[in-house]
């Protein structure tokens, strides 16, 4: 009897097995290459946007003894808060630098302007002044006195030290005079002139002014936003949800409701904006630019994602846990509540803060509706005229300042900090609720 | 027939049909059902004995095309009136399904949530003892007693069979109902749940599907046999094993068909 060699053995199976080996091979590799793209664009991503938006982390200032001479700021004695409010303060910056820096009296008439005009541009040309303004305004008592005070550095200087302006090229095509370095470089050698962390990025307001510019206003007004996103979208997106899952009847209505809940996941951004300009301003006469507005229209956006995110952990839910306490006679309600919605807690949370935070990134609809307000204070109501910090972004992102390139970048790493936040929230819920069970 | 036998009836049923989106999958059964015994379902795969065990809870309204017709009383009362609501219908038949599906919640909630939901427990230590006394019944407390915190999902296959069953207990029904409730389990976990059956059948009424012949021959004292839909035979479970009257029944019990 002849010995039959089995099917599996011999040239030919080791030549389809060499095949299927290979092919396999080829699919991890792609695999492979696919994650290796995939991580290194978001390293250079990170790479360039860190390596730039660090330096708007810290800044430079100066410490300056003013003399708040009585004739410039009240010159008829009086310390009323008109005559206070309209003093001339820049003066008095102009006269301070000044007197730091005496041997401009030196220089010949028309040269000494130009050095004057040089010389107190080191400082924040507005944010000096303003600073005195408010020291004033809260002590009048000050006046007369002489004092010393820390302010911030204009944004050229700032830049300069920073390593950030070509000071190769010839002086006529730089920011910064060959007068003005050697006085930087001599306040920087004094200690007068120093780094220190930039608290105005994150506590200050926006301003015309680089080296006072702050994201506090957008922030706020982008939280306010999410607030009116948050209670919207998630009771009604989560409600529908279940309804549609649940106790929907099956018919066309309820169908075409399915399909257009699905469209509207698909529908751009923007579309919502035209939406609440249209609708929300036009014809309901609700304010401009406000976070109300923008909270309504990000909610539309918002609402079909956690419908999707609910729906599809709600379908993850085991069949049989329901049937498990519709047996011991649960109403289905209750089953509902009790079971099926606590075990796609998880899957609904983590797919409502996702829609959140794609709401949190969202520009073109906020700019529709007018949240672009540029704002020296900080929102303090729904209704008032905020921005938001991505429309924040945009518009510094359109300076064209070297000083704004950086603060651009710091706000998205700032965007982004907030972003890996709300997702560390999910996960965080997620294993927090999961370990109940 | 006689007072004495039409008290031990807990089911009628007259000429009941299931229907999937029209597809008829029980063509018309009668049987009566007695209590305070275990009364097995047999027959092969598709033949409808799970379609039909649902019947007696209702558990088919929940699956949607699924139509029930016919004469089902349970104490004779239609338990398809119009006014009945499933619910409380469930309160008094509980089941066990062929996988065991705690709740992924602690095991002391597992037990706790039927009575929780009806409102029996008027206190806290009302409750610890109807979960206690649960538990016991069904054979886990001694097992379990140390851990009532911990999931019910983590404990193993035949525990959570058991766990289950003291679910059902809980609630303090007249019936239970259990699908093919040892097929998930080993040989041990089996005999452990065969011995409980044994002593629940003092108080209710259990109505069981199984595969196993020897299974229905050991626990159970009437038989009913299945086969497309229809009720071939039904008869006390002895007569069934050892002189079946119909071909059919004794060709699936010698494993000719099936
Ligand atoms: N949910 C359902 N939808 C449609 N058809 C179903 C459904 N459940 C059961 N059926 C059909 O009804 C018939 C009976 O099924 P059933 O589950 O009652 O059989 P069974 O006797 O319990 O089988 P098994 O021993 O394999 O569990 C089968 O033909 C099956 O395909
Ligand atoms: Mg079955």
């Amino acid at each position: 009897m002849a010995n039959q060699p089995s099917i599996h053995a011999g040239v030919r199976a080791l030549a389809r097995l060499k095949k299927r080996r290979r092919s396999e091979a080829i699919f991890r590799a792609f695999g492979i290459a696919a994650i290796v793209f995939a991580m290194c664009a978001l390293a250079w991503l990170l790479g360039s946007i860190i390596g730039t938006g660090y330096k708007a982390f810290y800044q430079h200032s100066l410490t300056l003894e003013v003399e708040l001479t009585e004739s410039i700021l009240a010159p008829n004695g009086s310390r009323d808060p008109d005559t206070l409010r309209r003093a001339n303060y820049r003066r008095i910056m102009q006269e301070a630098m000044f007197t730091r820096f005496p041997d401009i009296e030196g220089l010949s008439s028309a040269d000494q302007r130009a050095a004057k005009r040089q010389n107190f541009d080191i400082m924040s040309t507005s944010g000096g002044p303003n600073y005195i303004r408010q020291m004033v305004f809260k002590d009048p008592a000050m006046v007369g006195q002489t004092i010393t005070v820390r302010i911030p550095t204009s944004d050229i200087v700032d830049q300069y030290l920073k390593g950030n302006l070509n000071v190769d090229v010839p002086e006529v095509q730089r920011k910064i005079s060959d007068r003005q370095i050697a006085w930087v470089k001599t306040l920087r050698q004094s200690g007068e002139i120093k780094a220190g962390f930039n608290k105005r990025l994150l506590f200050s307001t926006d301003s015309r002014d680089p080296e006072l510019a702050g994201i506090a206003s957008s922030f706020v007004g982008s939280l306010m936003t999410m607030f009116v996103t948050f209670l919207l979208a998630f009771p009604v997106g989560v409600g529908a949800a279940i309804w549609l899952d649940e106790f929907a009847p099956k018919n066309k209505a309820v169908d075409f409701i399915e399909i257009n809940i699905n469209n509207l996941a698909a529908v751009p951004s923007i579309v919502f904006g035209l939406l609440g300009l249209a609708v929300l301003l036009n014809w309901a006469g609700m304010p401009r630019s406000a976070p109300i507005v923008g909270g309504i229209v990000l909610a539309l956006r918002t609402f079909p994602t956690i419908i999707i995110a609910t729906r599809s952990a709600l379908r993850a839910v085991p069949p049989s846990i329901r049937d498990g306490a519709l047996s011991v006679g649960a109403s289905h309600v209750q089953a509902v509540f009790h079971h099926k919605l606590p075990m796609a807690a998880p899957g609904i949370l983590t797919g409502s803060i996702i829609g959140m935070a794609q709401a949190l990134g969202e520009t073109a609809p906020l700019l529709m509706i007018g949240m672009v307000a540029f704002l020296t204070e900080i929102p303090s109501s729904l209704t008032e005229p905020a921005t938001a910090l991505p429309v924040q972004i945009y518009l510094w992102s359109d300076s064209a300042e070297q000083a704004w390139s950086e603060r651009t970048s710091a706000a998205i790493i700032i965007l982004l900090m907030v972003l890996v936040t709300m997702n560390g929230i999910a996960i965080w819920l997620r294993s927090r609720l999961e370990k109940r069970w | 027939m006689t007072e004495n036998t039409s008290k031990n009836i807990k089911f009628t049923c007259r000429d009941v049909r299931v229907s999937y989106s029209g597809k008829e999958a029980v063509k018309g059964i009668d049987i009566e059902i007695a209590d305070r015994s275990v009364t097995a379902f047999i027959g092969p795969s598709g033949c409808g004995k799970s379609s039909f065990l649902r019947v007696f809870n209702r558990m088919n309204d929940t699956i949607p095309g699924c139509a029930v017709t016919g004469d089902i009383r349970m104490d004779g009362e239609d338990i398809y009136a119009p006014g009945l609501d499933p619910v409380l219908l469930r309160a008094r038949v509980g089941m066990v399904f062929q996988k065991p599906n705690p709740f992924p919640k602690s095991i002391y909630d597992n037990v706790a949530y039927g009575p929780r939901i009806h409102g029996l427990a008027e206190s806290k230590a009302d409750l610890d003892e109807i979960v206690h006394n649960s538990l016991k019944r069904a054979g886990l407390w001694d097992e379990v007693k140390d851990r009532l915190k911990d999931s019910g999902t983590g404990l193993s296959g035949g525990q959570q069979q058991r766990l289950v069953i003291a679910r059902a207990i809980a609630v303090s029904p007249e019936v239970i109902l259990m699908d093919e409730p040892a097929s998930a389990l080993d040989p041990i976990a089996t005999a452990k749940l065969e011995v409980l059956i044994e002593e629940l059948k003092e108080k209710f009424c259990i109505v069981i599907v199984t595969h196993s012949m020897a299974q229905a021959a050991r626990i159970s004292q009437k038989t009913a046999f299945f086969h497309m839909g229809d009720l071939v035979e039904y008869d006390e479970t002895d007569q069934i094993f050892t002189n079946p009257a119909e071909l059919r029944t004794q060709d699936y019990i010698m494993g000719r068909t099936g």
